[in-house]
């Protein structure tokens, strides 16, 4: 009797979980859609709680109060900037948590497992394991604690791949002969240095779409759990957290223009060093905030576009402000946002969500591209390579068929940038030639700032 | 697992992987980082998982690891929930505005 309340419990849970992707379809819903997903899981762990094979509470006890005690001070205080870094972690952690369990089970039931088992139990402690270190690679670089640049040698994929496929041929093998503990720790083994060498060639820009399949493997890897435990609410969450991510990284994929065998194995990040070469010195118009303002001044349709370069910077207050200021003064203000901008998706709209830019200014590329030739000025806070018209029409540029924000229809351009270095690409953005776009240089606070003050001068003295 | 275990199992799988990529197709970029939080949330269920075996007491290794387990997805869960709807607060529409705004 008892075992099939808890099942039915599971059952509910699941169901909450899918209502509560469901309710993320709109903002207003949103909300409603956590407290769907707390209560399922809340279910689920009561569920778990009454099963006959947990006999004693004390370990469990200590570590929800330790993973609580880390938890809620991390939830409370991490800045929104942060994002990009705590969600790394928090696959990390899922990760982890699977790969022990995984781990357990197979001392658990070694050397007599069966086979299925034997076969989700190797994908569970594969999966886990490299997504542990592969995502604490990520939250390394994207914590600035490693190099963001991708770190390349050669025969990399090569190497790669071989670990890849004696850390497989081993699970495969042990498959078959579940007894060999010792061949099971070196699979462990080669798949923690394999999340390594995974993440260590993707550069910053990039992030976006690894975060994304790191989001999916650490749910494929719970889902893998399910089939050892036999648990299937297990299932249900890693299948809908593996779809989420895998989702996640086609949407970035097809935003950078790159193809999916691209996204599966690594790779990404490898952009030809050749085009680099042509860089040319061409003049570039320069302006001071002064006369920016100026422009600002006689604007009906100002079109803002912001970048990592806005989140590093920490400009999304000033920009609000700025934002502010013009909708004061009767020009209407919008925000593209390219799906890739920033470093995991959805980035700058919670950045500028925090900077209570209410979220319908907030439009996505598909829609905001036709308002560009109506737009009397477009600005360019901190963003590069998703504005520049070489996608449009160089098929000689890396980024060519790149989907971007047409920034250069605008009627003229602003550039806020700290220095005329190219972006992640490597490639020159010839928005910046364009006779209509003036160059702002520094960072893009204090830039942001300074037009501010210039703006509510212009408005003083009017 | 038996046989017709796996095969239920894989059943459930694939039909809420089609499921959620369905439903999750609908979310919009606007919310995808809240997504990508809340399904690291859902994701901390590994404690599932993780409190059988820390709970099971079979073998102090098995104890060690499933408590290890317990902490990084208590983590999970807690901060998941938390951070999602510390962030779902933010997103706010123009009419919205508190009383601050004209």
């Amino acid at each position: 009797m008892r075992e099939h309340l808890i099942e039915v419990t599971y059952l509910v849970a699941g169901v909450l979980f899918i209502l509560a992707l469901r309710w993320l379809s709109a903002p207003r819903t949103a909300r409603r859609g956590v407290q769907a997903g707390e209560l399922g899981m809340l279910l689920a762990i009561v569920a778990t709680l009454l099963r006959a094979e947990i006999v004693s509470y004390e370990w469990i006890v200590v570590g929800l109060f330790v993973g609580s005690a880390i938890g809620v001070p991390m939830a409370l205080f991490m800045p929104m900037t942060a994002m990009p870094q705590r969600t790394a972690l928090s696959h990390a952690f899922g990760a982890l948590a699977a790969a022990m369990v995984g781990i357990s089970e197979f001392f658990l039931q070694t050397p007599h497992i069966e086979r299925f088992t034997m076969g989700a139990l190797g994908f569970e402690v594969l999966l886990g394991c490299l997504t542990f270190t592969g995502s604490l690679m990520a939250f390394g670089k994207l914590q600035g604690i490693l190099p963001g640049r991708p770190i390349v040698y050669r025969g990399q994929n090569v190497i790669n791949l071989s670990l890849l496929a004696v850390a497989v041929a081993l699970a495969v093998y042990l498959v078959v002969d579940p007894g060999q503990s010792r061949l099971f720790l070196i699979v462990v083994a080669l798949a923690l240095v394999f999340g390594v060498f995974l993440i260590i060639p993707i550069g910053g820009a990039d992030m976006p779409t690894v975060i994304s399949l790191l989001n999916s493997y650490a749910g494929l890897s719970g889902a893998a759990m399910g089939f050892v435990l036999n648990n299937k609410v297990l299932i249900i969450a890693g299948a809908l957290d593996g779809a989420s991510g895998f989702l996640l990284s086609l949407i970035m994929s097809r935003a950078m223009n790159r193809n999916f065998r691209n996204i599966m194995f690594g790779a990404f990040g490898q952009v030809q060093a050749g085009a680099v070469a042509e860089i040319e010195e061409r003049p570039v118009r320069t302006g001071t905030a002064e006369e920016a303002a100026m422009i600002f001044e006689a604007a009906r349709l100002v079109i803002i576009v912001p970048g990592y370069g806005m989140a590093v910077a920490q400009a999304q207050h000033k920009v609000r402000e700025f934002s502010d200021l013009l909708t004061r003064r009767g020009t209407e203000v919008k925000f593209a946002i390219h799906p890739v901008a920033g470093r995991m998706p959805g980035h700058m709209n919670v950045l500028l969500a925090e900077a209570d830019v209410p979220y319908d200014q907030l439009i996505e590329m598909d829609e905001i591209n036709s308002d560009f030739p109506r737009a009397d000025v477009a600005v360019v806070i901190g963003a590069n390579d998703v504005t520049n018209p070489a996608a449009r029409h160089n098929q000689g540029s890396p980024i060519y068929g790149m989907p971007i924000l047409e920034v250069d229809k605008a009627r003229s351009v602003m550039v806020i940038k700290r220095s005329m270095a190219p972006g992640f690409a490597g490639i020159e953005n010839e928005l910046y030639y364009q006779d209509k776009t003036m160059m702002l240089f520094g960072d893009a606070r204090a830039v942001v700032g300074d037009l501010v003050n210039e703006l509510s001068r212009l408005r003083a003295t009017a | 697992m038996s046989t017709s275990n796996l095969e239920v199992g894989l059943y459930i799988f694939v039909l809420s992987a089609f499921l959620g990529f369905e439903v999750i197709r609908r979310v919009p970029q606007l919310l995808h980082t809240p997504l990508m939080s809340l399904t690291n949330a859902v994701s901390g269920i590994a404690l599932v998982g993780s409190l059988l075996i820390a709970g099971a007491h079979r073998t102090p290794l098995t104890t060690v690891l499933g408590t290890l387990a317990v902490i990084a997805s208590t983590i999970n869960v807690v901060s998941g929930f938390m951070i999602t709807d510390r962030m779902l607060r933010m997103f706010r529409r123009r009419d919205e505005k508190g009383p601050q705004k004209p």
